[in-house]
């Protein structure tokens, strides 16, 4: 087995359930490259397959402070310092009719990182992935339930992880090389 | 073990989907409308739609070659169908936000059968309105006025007006809107990616779909993702239609200077908003066959919260006719006595409330709340009835000045109308063309509330139904992430 060419096994599943249990015994297993792809988020799945909270938070919180502090430089900055503009007598700077902007910058920039950080959380976009591979795979977007197992996992053994796959009833295993560094390099 | 996600048939609760819908069965449901011919309806409508653009085109054209003279609007009466038809138009976009948002927070499982489309129909309801603002400027080379960017005369814009509100609140909605709405689109267009069949589908919609693989490891940042934009979008659909209501509220006319306005304006823009997805949701679903996926059910609870937003509206125009008599303030009760229940725009007064107030509290019968054409019939009366609102409120308000000698009235102008429906027109084309090329239902959503996308779903259990097999449940996931 090549270290540069990922190969993973993919098993498919009938139900949520059976996935579910297939990811709690990786877990047990001490895999930590593994996956699995689910028509959508099944839940419990974050549990089965051990993985930690996501992240996500942290960086949403600092950008909504972002927002509201730029936003707040910025209008301080410009109808405090910059253009004073006095209108109804109020004073140039006047912090409560601050307050609309403000909340929507913190909203605008919340949001935005939200979005943006997920795809780098996530790794997105990412169009070549060698799981796309597998013909079955395209029914993991429709009514199926995958398990993958990468080879990049320390403990991936192309018998021993098929032995532990078969254990948990999948419909079907395979083996799924990365065609497009091919041919060459190995063939197993 | 059952399922969490089975009616509890004891509450009177029904399934959220047609009887034997199957995951596969929402995948073709949803996907075979974008891979067959359109039907010769949609052809129809789309050609007229883009008809009725193109005459927005040459309207706006017009209106920015000549300039805004050739409108109706004139001294007293400085706003009328534009300002209008922007708070009409961003009014029945906070729908969309509502269903996908609150409803989401509130773990309405209902909403995965209608949210795709109430979200589409945000976005594009904001496009039209975003049109208002900028042509209404008169001088429309100059709208770059409006964002605060450093220019040549050293200028900044004035942040303590709530037409500079207003900017960043809308932009800010839409720009969030569509962030929202594209989140919830890409595991549907990477379902349509592996579906497809031609190289171009595959490519367009692979692109689009970001390299999605349906990994957990993604669902994880994915869902905390959806729920932060729900969580945050919350707040700002209400902001928005706050901020608008402020461009009034904060005036000193009689009529506008209330405040009532914002919790009335956003219970009035979920209300125009629900209508229209209920107009646009029964046309479409007779049309492309989506009765499975969107049942009765969906419908009632829709004219539910018709009812209960229509009800607060009419609360709220009670309210402040109530102040306007009671405040004593000669200015005020002229508004609301002479300028709007009696006077020359007493009939759109009376259109107003008679579509808002009234239609709507049909919907205490069950009976009507459940049929068809009663609900096509009272959700274009709703939204013929927040238009009149907007105009009521806007041109009744200014067409008496203080002084009788600047008392005036309105007419719209030929341009006044095709700018309008105009807007109708390209609402309906971005319309039709979403549901020509995109999901128009979240079906990664829709999977997740059928009862055998419950791990613990059990099918030899499913025909009696045991409301107890949850306790069991409830300790393996405590904490679980929403399931849409």
């Amino acid at each position: 087995m090549s270290d540069k060419t990922l190969t993973l096994y993919l098993a498919e599943y009938e139900s949520a359930g059976a996935c579910v249990h297939a990811a709690e015994k990786l877990r047990d297993a001490g895999y930590a490259a593994f996956d699995a792809h689910t028509p959508f988020p099944v839940h419990g799945m974050d549990q089965a397959m051990g993985l930690p909270d996501s992240r996500l938070g942290w960086l949403v919180l600092p950008a909504g402070i972002t927002g509201v502090s730029l936003g707040f430089l910025m209008i301080w900055w410009m109808n405090g310092v910059d253009y004073p503009l006095i209108i109804g007598g109020k004073p140039a700077f006047s912090i409560p009719s601050m307050v609309p902007i403000l909340f929507e910058l913190t909203i605008l920039f919340s949001a935005l990182t939200a979005v943006f950080g997920m795809f780098g959380l996530n790794q997105l976009p990412r169009h070549h992935h060698p799981i796309f591979n597998s013909d079955r795979f395209a029914s993991a977007t429709d009514d199926k339930f995958f398990i993958s197992v990468e080879s990049s996992d320390p403990k991936f053994n192309l018998e021993k992880t098929k032995k532990l796959l078969e254990a948990t009833h999948p419909t079907n295993i395979e083996l799924v090389a990365d065609k497009d560094d091919e041919v060459s390099e190995d063939a197993p | 073990m059952s399922s969490h996600n089975l009616p509890i048939k004891e509450l009177g609760e029904v399934s959220l989907v047609a009887e034997g819908t199957t995951f596969k069965s929402i995948t073709e449901t949803v996907a075979v409308v974008t891979e067959t011919k359109a039907p010769r309806g949609w052809w129809i409508g789309f050609l007229i739609a883009v008809n009725f653009t193109g005459i927005l085109g040459a309207a706006i054209g017009y209106l920015i070659w000549t300039g805004i003279g050739v409108w109706g609007n004139n001294s007293p009466v400085y706003w009328a169908w534009d300002i209008t038809n922007f708070v009409w138009w961003i009014g029945i976009g906070h729908a969309g936000t509502l269903i996908s948002a609150v409803l989401f927070l509130f773990r309405q499982k209902w909403r995965t059968a209608i949210n795709r489309f109430a979200e589409a129909m945000t976005i594009f309801a904001v496009i039209c309105a975003l049109i208002f603002p900028g042509i209404h400027v008169g001088r429309i080379w100059y709208a770059y006025y409006m964002p605060p960017l450093p220019n040549s005369m050293a200028l900044w814009p004035n942040f303590k007006s709530p037409l500079l509100w207003d900017v960043f609140a809308v932009s800010t909605y839409f720009t969030v809107s569509l962030l929202f709405w594209y989140v919830g689109l890409i595991p549907d267009l990477a379902t349509f990616r592996d579906r497809a069949k031609t190289k171009v589908r595959r490519l367009v919609y692979g692109a689009l779909a970001l390299g999605w693989r349906s990994s957990n490891r993604h669902w994880q940042h994915y869902e905390r993702a959806y729920l932060l934009l729900a969580g945050l979008s919350t707040p700002l659909v209400l902001s928005v239609h706050s901020v608008v209501s402020f461009d009034f509220a904060t005036s000193v006319i009689p009529g506008w200077h209330t405040t009532i306005f914002p919790p009335y304006f956003v219970a009035g823009a979920i209300f125009s908003g629900f209508a229209m997805v209920m107009t646009l949701m029964l046309i479409t679903r007779a049309v492309y066959g989506m009765k499975s996926l969107v049942t009765q059910k969906h419908l009632e609870l829709m004219n539910k919260i018709i009812l209960l937003t229509g009800s607060l509206v009419g609360y709220a125009y009670a309210m402040e006719f109530f102040i306007a008599y009671y405040s004593g303030n000669d200015f005020e009760r002229h508004v609301f006595i002479h300028n709007r229940a009696s006077g020359p725009f007493a009939w759109a007064y009376w259109i107003m409330v008679s579509c808002n107030v009234i239609s709507p509290q049909l919907y205490w019968s069950k009976k009507l709340r459940n049929n068809i054409a009663v609900s096509f019939v009272v959700s274009i009366l709703v939204n013929i009835g927040m238009w009149f609102e907007r105009f009521v409120i806007i041109v009744t308000s200014l067409f008496h000045d203080f002084l009788p000698s600047s008392w005036g009235y309105f007419r719209p102008t030929l341009i006044d109308i095709f700018i309008y429906f105009g807007t109708l027109g390209l609402f309906f084309t971005l319309f039709l063309l979403f549901i020509r090329w995109i999901p128009m239902i979240a079906i990664a959503e829709v999977k997740a509330t059928l009862p055998e996308a419950d791990p613990h779903w059990d099918p030899s259990h499913a025909s009696h139904d045991d409301a107890h097999g949850h306790d069991e449940d409830a300790h393996e996931e405590p904490a679980a992430q929403p399931a849409e």
